[in-house]
């Protein structure tokens, strides 16, 4: 699960991390009050800070010609007139895809004078299956592209997880950073703080992009989160009841969440071809094998081990509700559970959905022969297959047609 | 021979009294396994019946293993307490945890994994994985050991060994060989989860050392790099023909597909850099995941 930017400052907050001044605001009144309590602070400029699941918000544009959902204001005035362009209308990043994503949420914060920029994320290293913590002096800036271009500039420290963060790798870190001073204490107690929040949070990611080193009115400096993006571990949210309140479902797709409630695993895709599979990995394989012999999948969908009629009813819905689907291919292979049963669920939700779309399946398994049996004499319009490249060869064509 | 389980392997279910692990319990010992004791705390002294079968059920894994000497466990427990289930077969000092539970948080799984760590008497396999087979010599490989949540019919006694990170894709690798007529040493399926016991590379040294294995066929999906670490392996010591699969190279990156584990990040564990892998060590790739039996049998 993804949660907010504003929310993401909510938990670092709780772990001792700095963040600016700043007010989540979902209406043009309560965006102008937090404008105005935010320059009444003694700041001389505000951020209006669109709020949506992805990056690029910046250099984003809405779809009412509006440019940057990201903009710098200098009065509260002119802060509210940025909201009333950005709030409830649709913005469109390099990351949102071209239908874009409605901005339902501002963050108002103080316009900070950003001096230094730094990267730091806590992440889990898969090899050697330990947290580890990355750290770059090339903040603000597209991380994945300064480790294939300049790798040497990124900072690594590996916890144990029987400690926890030691302070000298806080210190080691603060270092790589090239920070001193008061700062270098700061940064200390901050990265100790981000490391708590991943581990406490359940978080798989917790990315600082810029941490900055930024000007106060009075010509102090403070090390500052000033953006904060964390996921969430979806297997760990059961001990989390307040961060499972951030879910926000509007940054979900609706197909996607109508597929959870019957714990269907179901990705949308661009593709014509809609797949109904048991199983990830085989999922994954029918995708690509339809993509090799010349198709595009339409979805991923797992149906689990257990593949109820319910399940498979409620399957095939989801599945007719994308209109780029042209044709359809159900791939099982019924270790355990009975083929039949299988073959009786696909009939039923034919029927019961009316399907005019080309159906091919594939069963394998279990009193298979049984299975096909009932396929063949249902009176359904449905094409067999026997392997896997039959069956995604046959409904390549079907789509053709 | 085989590796990791033998047809006469003693083997417990933690979670037998579950609906879910009841399940496979009742399966293994139809499949004719070796099922010797059920662990469910709260519950010992009372029997897990199935047919002609009545297997002891303890508190702890500890008990068990003193009254039934048994040495190898599948783990049915729930998400939220199957870490400690799992550290619980390793103080016993079993030789195998087959943690099958889906959904351990990362976290408790990073514990475990740090708590293992230098531990060499128990291997955890999994999470998040079907388990291992052992193949019998009765129909339909009966009388063999299986250990988790694969169908036992489908396997066929042999010397090819599978192992992957997904369930069903291994069913299909199986399947293949055994239509074909062509049998299995040992199938184990490592599971998809993010941090996992035992790697690929773990899995193919035994199949390498083990006189019985003539052939190896490993299956991998996007995310992380131990696909690319066992091929780097292979290209140098292994000394037996290996074909394999990756699964995901339509997947849309920065999406888990199913699996906790297979996700492609930050442009790193895409099919593509596996199947390249792969490719530079001399593994057969199979083009599509219906051949993946039909590239081993050529290279052998």
């Amino acid at each position: 699960m993804n949660i907010h930017e504003y929310q993401a400052k909510q938990l670092l907050a709780r772990h001792g991390v700095a963040v600016p001044l700043e007010i989540p605001a979902r209406s043009i009144p309560e965006a102008r009050s937090a404008a105005d309590q935010i320059m009444g602070s003694g700041a001389s400029r505000v951020v209006v800070k669109s709020q949506i699941h992805a990056g690029g918000r910046g250099k984003g544009s809405f779809k009412n010609g509006f440019q940057g959902g990201v903009k710098v204001a200098s009065s509260a005035a002119e802060a509210t007139d940025l909201a009333q362009a950005m709030l409830g209308n649709v913005l469109v990043t390099k990351q949102t895809g071209p239908e874009g994503r409605t901005v339902q949420t501002l963050l108002i914060a103080e316009g900070a004078k950003i001096k230094r920029e730094f990267y730091l994320a806590v992440l889990l290293d898969r090899a050697s299956s330990r947290p580890v913590i990355m750290a770059s002096t090339e903040g603000g800036m597209d991380i994945e592209e300064v480790a294939a271009t300049h790798p040497h500039l990124i900072f690594r420290e590996q916890v144990d997880p029987a400690l926890g963060i030691m302070p000298y790798q806080a210190r080691k870190i603060a270092s790589a950073l090239q920070l001193k001073g008061e700062l270098f204490n700061a940064a200390v107690k901050l990265i100790c703080g981000v490391y708590q929040t991943w581990w406490e949070s359940d978080a798989s990611m917790v990315e600082l992009n810029p941490l900055a080193v930024v000007g106060r009115p009075d010509g102090s400096e403070a090390l500052l989160a000033l953006d904060a993006k964390i996921s969430l571990d979806d297997n760990a949210l059961f001990r989390h009841k307040d961060i499972l309140e951030m879910r926000d479902l509007n940054e979900e797709a609706p197909l996607e969440i109508e597929a959870s409630k019957y714990s269907l695993n179901y990705i949308k895709l661009d593709g014509s071809i809609a797949c109904l599979v048991n199983g990830a990995g085989l999922a994954m394989a029918t995708m690509d094998i339809i993509q090799h012999f010349g198709g595009s999948p339409a979805n991923f969908l797992d149906v689990g081990g257990g593949a109820s009629q319910e399940q498979v009813s409620a399957a095939f819905k989801i599945i007719l509700s994308d209109p780029n689907v042209k044709g359809i291919l159900v791939n099982i292979f019924g270790g355990i559970m009975d083929c039949n049963v299988i073959a009786s669920g696909i009939v039923a939700a034919v029927l019961e959905t009316g399907l005019k779309l080309p159906l091919v399946v594939r069963l394998e398994g279990n009193n298979v022969t049984q299975g096909r049996n009932t396929l063949a004499q249902s009176g359904v319009s449905i094409i067999t297959a026997g392997s896997m490249a039959d069956a995604a060869q046959k409904v390549v064509q079907a789509v053709k047609r | 021979m085989a590796i990791l389980i033998k047809p006469d392997t003693k083997i417990l279910i933690q979670g037998i009294t579950g609906s879910f692990g009841g399940r496979h319990a009742g399966l293994s010992l139809d499949y004719g396994s070796s099922v010797v004791a059920g662990v469910t705390p709260g519950k010992g002294g009372q029997f897990f019946e199935h047919n002609k079968h009545r297997v002891p059920i303890f508190d702890t894994v500890a008990e068990a293993v003193r009254q039934t000497g048994a040495t190898a466990s599948a783990v049915f427990v729930p998400p939220p307490f199957a870490a400690d289930a799992i550290l619980e077969g390793a103080n016993a000092a079993l030789d195998l945890v087959v943690a099958i539970t889906e959904g351990i948080p990362v976290r408790d799984m990073i514990r475990v994994k740090r708590a293992l760590a230098g531990n060499t008497r128990t291997r955890l396999i999994g999470p998040n994985c079907p388990g291992l087979v052992t193949p019998g010599e009765g129909k339909d490989s009966h009388g063999g050991c299986r250990i988790g949540i694969a169908p036992g019919y489908i396997h066929k006694k042999g010397s090819i060994g599978v192992v992957s990170r997904s369930g069903t894709l291994t069913y299909e690798a199986v399947w293949q060989l055994t239509s074909r007529g062509v049998g299995q040493s040992t199938c184990v399926g490592i599971g998809g989860d993010p941090v996992n016991g035992t790697s690929h590379l773990d899995v193919i040294k035994l199949f390498n050392d083990d006189p019985e294995t003539k052939g190896i066929i490993m299956i991998g999906e996007i995310g992380g790099s131990a696909e690319e670490e066992a091929a780097d392996w292979i290209r140098q010591h292994c000394k037996k023909p290996v074909a394999g699969f990756i699964a995901g190279a339509t997947a849309p990156p920065g999406r888990r597909m199913g699996h906790a584990g297979a996700i492609v990040s930050g442009g790193l564990g895409t099919a593509e850099a596996k199947i390249a892998a792969f490719k530079a060590a001399g593994i057969g790739v199979a083009v599509t995941p219906s051949e993946m039996a039909e590239t081993l049998l050529k290279m052998m």
